[in-house]
């Protein structure tokens, strides 16, 4: 029987390197490395007191054209998200990920806010997430897909907001992948995101919200307790 | 895709006559140049990372087949599926295959390289499926019937006018009196017409960047946007990738990430990393249900272990051509081949045949600027004069070539002499390039010389020659 093509790209792989199959010690290198996953070279701006981070963070998100608000507990955030919308004249509407967490804010202190949770449909103009870490080295936000973060959220609608803790912020990508990797396998989809959407296909002048959000506002919360 | 790589000098002495062109493509210098030196300029680890990226993918490329096999492990395990594919048929076939069983219509596509490679598009309409691209250059130039002129900015060869009047052609149900005063007018419009065939799509088909070992997950760099509404809304999802992309674990990933956007765009990180691993899973909102990775071999497996093998650690970001004088003279659609600029000159050869392009690695200046930006650190120039050795021991260069080139090395021998030959070189091309219209005979095509032979011209004497050149277009 023919040989199948996966077996023919390894074989010529191989053929190329004038050797057949790793195996072995010539093959530890590689398994070493799949297992430990090593750390290369880190920026030394990353490498900064958790403090500097939050400044750092902030910094980096809104030179990308991120916006940020800083509060001091989950029960600030409806006030917060209430500016957010009147500041651009967005209606008080907002679809929120079904996430335990962000279910503890008190929404019905504005209750003008229509609040539903669920993932992003069509006329959904605003979303709310919340994110498993911020890199401070970009201003970069990642938030990993589930039941409780279905990922249309971070996609569909025009304007993202994005409730963080301070404490979920970090310095360098690899630290936000190691709180990833303790909660267990890696999700269907994790998003690195780092500012709106942008464009710069027509004549390099760089426009914002090409195909995802337009805008992307995040919240930063200092306290753990909801009051 | 089908090479017209062969008609290259032919190609050239259009493209340098041509102003709309030129327009389009003297953006570039503030668009891309600039922006990548100032933020470069803000990490000083940069020159250590590009060590490391070089030094990561070395290391991918001697154990290529233990990081496939455990990449499609990976991928077996979350639930997905992997297919192989030696030729650019095979893999038509192969996402033909996904699509009909899919009960596909509609296609949507992110950008990427090894879709135009294998010519996909032409072949789902072939076959009955309409496939539609999605970022903005790419979806502007398929309206338009063109191939991207460059791998990270397809339609960069395109002025706004040249947008208008495709997007009036084109998107006949809008108002015939609407107006296109600026750039956002497109993207909104864009925006909108995309947003229905996102909704509408069958299957999306992604490129990746990398694919880690580790996890059994692809990764896309977008800023758009749009390579996730490709990915999350349609019931499948299958990611197209050539089998150089793989990466050993998530760290080896994001130590590349470090220099791809600041290298292509000039950007600390692009908007959107994204890391697509498996269907989506029991409890998931949305997300695809089907996860399907096709590797592309395609030539590249008979690199490896030749001088060409370095060519392999390319990450698409686009520098080398962003800073070649011959690319922004001629642009991208002369090379007549998916990838042009430095990368196309050393890649393509080794992938479509010498017989067939063996024009390309003579489009040199020999300034060396595409090494020194190549984040990771492949020696361009050394393979492009792989392939021209190649070609001259084939006997397929022209006579006026071979009898450069042997001038040439003669001349090499001499260093006085060839002191006074390489500004007179340089010069002339200066001259020619400068004269409006065309050069009168293509110096680069000639190849008279190849930098790695002898000492390399000085960067003065090439910014001299540059400068002599603007000089020449102000007049
Ligand atoms: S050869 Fe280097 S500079 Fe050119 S696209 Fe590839 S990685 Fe970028």
């Amino acid at each position: 029987m023919a040989r199948s093509a996966r077996d023919q790209i390894l074989g010529a792989i191989r053929a190329s390197h004038k050797r057949g199959p790793l195996d072995g010690d010539a093959a530890e290198p590689a398994r070493v490395r799949l297992e430990t996953h090593p750390r290369g070279l880190i920026p030394a701006r990353s490498r900064i007191a958790p403090a500097e981070q939050v400044a750092l963070f902030v910094e980096m998100a809104q030179a990308v054209a991120a916006t940020v608000d800083r509060v001091d507990t989950l029960a600030d955030v409806p006030d917060s998200v209430a500016d957010f919308l009147a500041g651009h004249n967005l209606p008080a509407a907002i679809k929120v990920a079904p996430d335990p967490d962000l279910r503890r804010i008190p929404w019905a202190k504005r209750p003008v806010l229509e609040v539903a949770a669920g993932k992003a449909e069509d006329p959904d103009i605003v979303s709310v997430t919340g994110a498993v870490a911020g890199v401070a080295e970009t201003g970069t936000l990642m938030l990993a897909s589930g039941p409780d973060s279905p990922t249309t959220l971070n996609f569909l609608p025009d304007n993202h907001i994005v409730v963080l803790r301070t404490t979920r912020i970090v310095g360098p990508y690899e630290d936000a992948w190691d709180r990833l990797r303790a909660r267990g396998d890696l999700p269907r989809t994790v998003n690195l995101i780092t500012g709106p959407s942008r464009t710069g296909d027509i004549e390099q002048v760089i426009q914002l919200g090409a195909h995802g959000p337009r805008r992307l506002h995040i919240v930063l919360v200092d306290r753990d307790d909801a009051a | 895709m089908k090479s017209t790589a062969h008609a290259f000098v032919e190609n050239a002495r259009e493209a340098v006559a041509d102003r709309r062109l030129h327009k389009a493509l003297s953006n570039m210098k503030a668009g891309f140049q600039n922006k990548r030196a100032a933020t470069v300029a803000k990490l000083p680890e940069f020159e250590a990372l590009r060590d490391q990226g070089r030094d990561i993918k070395n290391h991918v490329l001697a154990n290529l087949d233990l990081y496939l096999e455990r990449f499609e492990r990976r991928v077996t395990q979350a639930g997905g599926q992997v297919h192989w594919a030696r030729t650019a048929a095979e893999a038509r076939e192969i996402v033909e295959g996904i699509c009909r069983d899919a009960g596909a219509k509609t296609v949507t596509k992110g950008k990427s390289m090894v879709a135009e490679e294998i010519a996909l598009n032409d072949h789902l309409e072939a076959n009955g499926f309409t496939p539609i691209e999605t970022d903005l250059g790419e979806y502007i130039i398929q309206l338009r019937g063109e191939l991207p002129s460059h791998i990270i900015a397809p339609a960069i060869h395109l002025n706004k006018e040249d947008v208008e009047e495709t997007f009036r052609k084109e998107h006949t149900h809008l108002p015939a009196d609407r107006r296109f005063d600026d750039v956002p007018d497109f993207t909104n419009e864009a925006r909108m017409v995309l947003r229905q065939k996102f909704q509408t799509a069958d299957v999306g088909i992604t490129g990746a960047n990398y694919l880690i070992a580790e996890t059994g997950s692809t990764v896309i760099v977008t800023n758009e946007g749009n390579g996730d509404l490709t990915q999350i809304l349609p019931k499948t999802h299958i990611v197209v990738a050539s089998i150089e992309k793989v990466v050993p674990t998530l760290e080896d990933a994001t130590a590349i990430l470090r220099l791809l956007a600041r290298s292509a765009t000039g950007q600390e990180f692009s908007a959107y990393t994204t890391f697509s691993t498996g269907p989506r899973r029991p409890g998931d909102l949305d997300g695809p249900e089907a996860f399907h990775v096709v590797l592309l071999d395609n030539g590249r497996s008979a690199l490896l272990g030749t001088p060409a093998q370095e060519v392999l650690r390319c990450i698409r970001c686009g520098a080398c051509m962003n800073h070649c004088p011959v690319y922004a003279a001629v642009g991208g659609h002369a090379y007549g081949w998916v990838v042009p600029g430095p990368i196309g000159a050393a890649l393509d050869p080794g992938l479509i045949g010498v017989e067939e392009a063996h024009h390309l690695p003579n489009a040199s200046t020999f300034c060396g600027r595409c090494e020194s930006v190549c984040p990771m650190r492949i020696p361009l120039p050394k393979i492009m004069h792989h392939w021209r050795t190649q070609a001259f021991e084939k006997k397929l260069s022209s006579p006026s070539f071979r009898l450069g080139l042997k001038t040439w090395a003669w001349v090499a021998k001499r260093p006085g002499l060839y002191a006074v030959g390489s500004r007179l070189a340089i010069g002339l091309l200066a001259a020619l390039g400068g004269r409006r219209g065309r050069f009168a005979t293509l110096p680069l095509a000639r190849g008279w010389t190849d930098h790695r032979d002898m000492p390399a011209p000085e960067g003065k004497t090439f910014r001299q020659a540059w400068a002599d050149r603007r000089k020449h277009e102000a007049a």
